[in-house]
């Protein structure tokens, strides 16, 4: 995901918001899918707007892989950065705060206030590093899940969420059918491709190739801050695409008129991603990097929920679906939109599908267009009226 | 809503599932819903469209029909609405059969090739038909079928179609008003339409 920064939030946004944190799992701990178990575990989160008091209007956000909770608005005093999603979330946006009720949380294995590799170990007292469990899509939404419950939010109209956030997604329509009226899944698949994962791999091993990584145990040392840059200068090279590249940098010199002859960043497709990787080393923890990526790559929604079915994974509930791809996205290309939905008309989903032609690659999602907001805006508008419709009829 | 679309509607019982291929922005969907409380799905190529309809919250699924209804289990819905597109199919045959296999019963219309004018065009100009129902050149046209209600009869006869309902009317493309037509339909009707059922 690419930093939020560079983009200009469409319109007025939720102005000054608060990270806030839950603590659970202080006396039992939290089992998680490998059989491992932590506790207390943390979750930082954000939330937008009011909660109806029939509790019909909340909307979970669930972020990509290096996004945090801080989707919308900004912070009090000197940070002026808006949240991610500030094309997406705010007064009369996609997802309008004036109507619903947004969540936002950090995910379990996190660095942005969530308990992960940078957290202490309560048994050591000291950093997990890599003595943190290796954990799940599905631990992080059953994490999701507990806090849910302590804001007091029985049902989501909606789980929406691009990139490894639509993964959130679809394993929150799996797991909990019952609690996801709708589920909106933007540029994002029911499992990595081998091509995905390979990336992946790479990033990883340029982390753990860093001599100052020293197998995860740096938090009192310097940090593999290189690894972590090129981990991330891969990612930026995956997030556009080829037409995205070409009409942002071509092959445009940085800073220079000619060649230099030497390694030094000549190109200014060159200079962005030293410049990406850097401020990314500076917000990110590498360990958490790992994790993460590793979590997303285990994904396999038809193996973990319909024994090898995505068609089964499906099967139960009444939740609704829209799912998005974008054209030029080369890390989650739209077949594997199309094999989400196929699956989903197979099980007998109401299910909406739009691929958006976009030159931006996986970047689109993130972006701000008239043409998703509409999308996702229709959708939420749809479900709320049809909900409400239900709930005066007294169906559950 | 257009004059050929409420009396596909006044086909459909309330409560009814419907699958509209070729949906377009969904006007038909979103009239039986509203009206109906119809659970309608569509399918829609063009992605302005599709997406249009999405944004007024209508189901629609953006992608080639005669692919994307190959994925519903049998009987998945009650109707399926095929409606001003036929002529531009590639497979019809097939197509027909994937919709009365998905669907109970299937809605099926299309401009009439044997209309007056047409062959009027035709006879007196000696040019292929160029009208407001068809109203493209030879060269450049996606209507890449000839279909006349007679065609239709025979070709549902032949291929085991039941005819449960046809009505010839007399519309304009993107007329409101029209006329049902029960004398020499096949001459001066503009636009076909059937309800087919499995034999």
């Amino acid at each position: 995901m690419s930093e939020y920064a560079d983009l200009s939030p469409g319109g007025p946004g939720v102005g000054a918001v608060e990270k806030r944190f839950f603590t659970f799992a202080q006396d039992e701990p939290f089992v998680l899918e490998s059989g491992a178990a932590i506790g207390p575990v943390t979750l930082a989160y954000e939330t937008y707007g009011a909660l109806d008091p029939d509790g019909a209007n909340a909307v979970l956000v669930c972020h990509a892989l290096t996004g945090d909770s801080h989707a919308a608005g900004v912070y009090h005093g000197a940070d002026p950065k808006p949240g991610w999603w500030e094309v997406m979330i705010g007064p009369g946006k996609g997802i309008d705060t004036n109507r619903h009720f947004v969540i936002c949380s950090n995910v379990l294995g996190g660095c942005m206030g969530s308990t992960g590799p940078a957290s202490l170990n309560p048994e050591t007292g000291r950093p997990w590093g890599l003595a943190f469990p290796v954990l799940t899509i599905g631990d992080m939404v059953r994490a999701q899940k507990v806090l849910l419950d302590h804001l007091g939010v029985k049902r989501v109209l909606a789980a929406v969420g691009g990139s490894m956030g639509g993964m959130q997604v679809l394993e929150w329509a799996a797991r909990y059918p019952e609690t996801v009226v709708s589920a909106i899944a933007l540029a994002t698949a029911a499992k990595h491709s081998a091509l995905h994962i390979a990336f992946h791999e790479v990033a990883r091993q340029a982390i753990v190739a860093d001599p100052d990584w020293n197998g995860g145990d740096y938090y009192h040392g310097p940090k593999p801050a290189h690894g972590l840059a090129v981990a991330r200068m891969i990612g930026h090279i995956t997030y556009l695409s080829d037409e995205a590249m070409r009409h942002k940098f071509g092959r445009g010199l940085q800073d220079r008129a000619d060649f230099s002859f030497s390694f030094d960043a000549d190109f200014q497709v060159e200079s962005y991603l030293r410049y990406q990787g850097r401020k990314f080393v500076e917000r990110f923890d590498a360990n958490s990097f790992l994790y993460i990526t590793r979590a997303a790559d285990y994904f396999d929604l038809g193996a973990t929920h319909g024994q090898g079915s995505l068609t089964k994974a499906f099967s139960r509930g009444d939740t609704r679906f829209l799912v998005v791809s974008f054209s030029s996205d080369w890390l989650y290309p739209t077949y594997q939109s199309r094999e989400l939905v196929q699956a989903l008309k197979r099980a007998g989903r109401d299910v909406s599908f739009c691929e958006i032609e976009a030159q931006w690659g996986h970047d689109a999602f993130l972006l701000d267009s008239p043409r998703l907001s509409g999308l996702v805006a229709g959708h939420l508008e749809r479900t709320r009226r049809d909900l409400g419709r239900d709930l005066r009829r007294g169906l559950p | 809503m257009r004059y050929d679309l409420d009396l596909v509607a006044s086909w459909i019982a309330p409560g009814s599932k419907v699958l509209d291929l070729g949906c377009g922005q969904g006007e038909l969907l979103q009239h039986l819903h509203d009206t109906k409380g119809v659970q309608g799905f569509g399918v829609e190529q063009d992605e302005e469209k599709a997406a249009t309809g999405i944004s007024r919250g209508v189901s629609i699924l953006q992608g080639d029909m005669a692919g994307e209804v190959r994925d519903y289990p049998d009987n998945a819905f009650d109707v399926v609405v095929l409606s001003q597109t036929l002529q531009q199919v590639a497979e019809p045959l097939g197509l027909i059969r994937q919709m009365l296999r998905v669907g109970k019963r299937a809605v099926v219309s299309f401009p009439n090739f044997a209309h007056w004018r047409n062959r009027c065009q035709l006879f007196f100009q000696g040019n292929a038909p160029v009208t407001p129902e068809l109203p493209y050149d030879w060269h450049d046209t996606p209507n890449i079928r000839v279909i006349t209600f007679r065609d239709f009869h025979r070709f549902c006869n032949r291929f085991g179609f039941t005819i449960l309902e046809a009505v010839a009317v007399k519309t304009d493309p993107a007329s409101r008003g029209g006329l049902v037509l029960r004398l020499l339909p096949n001459l001066r009707a503009t636009y076909g339409i059937f309800l087919l059922a499995r034999s």
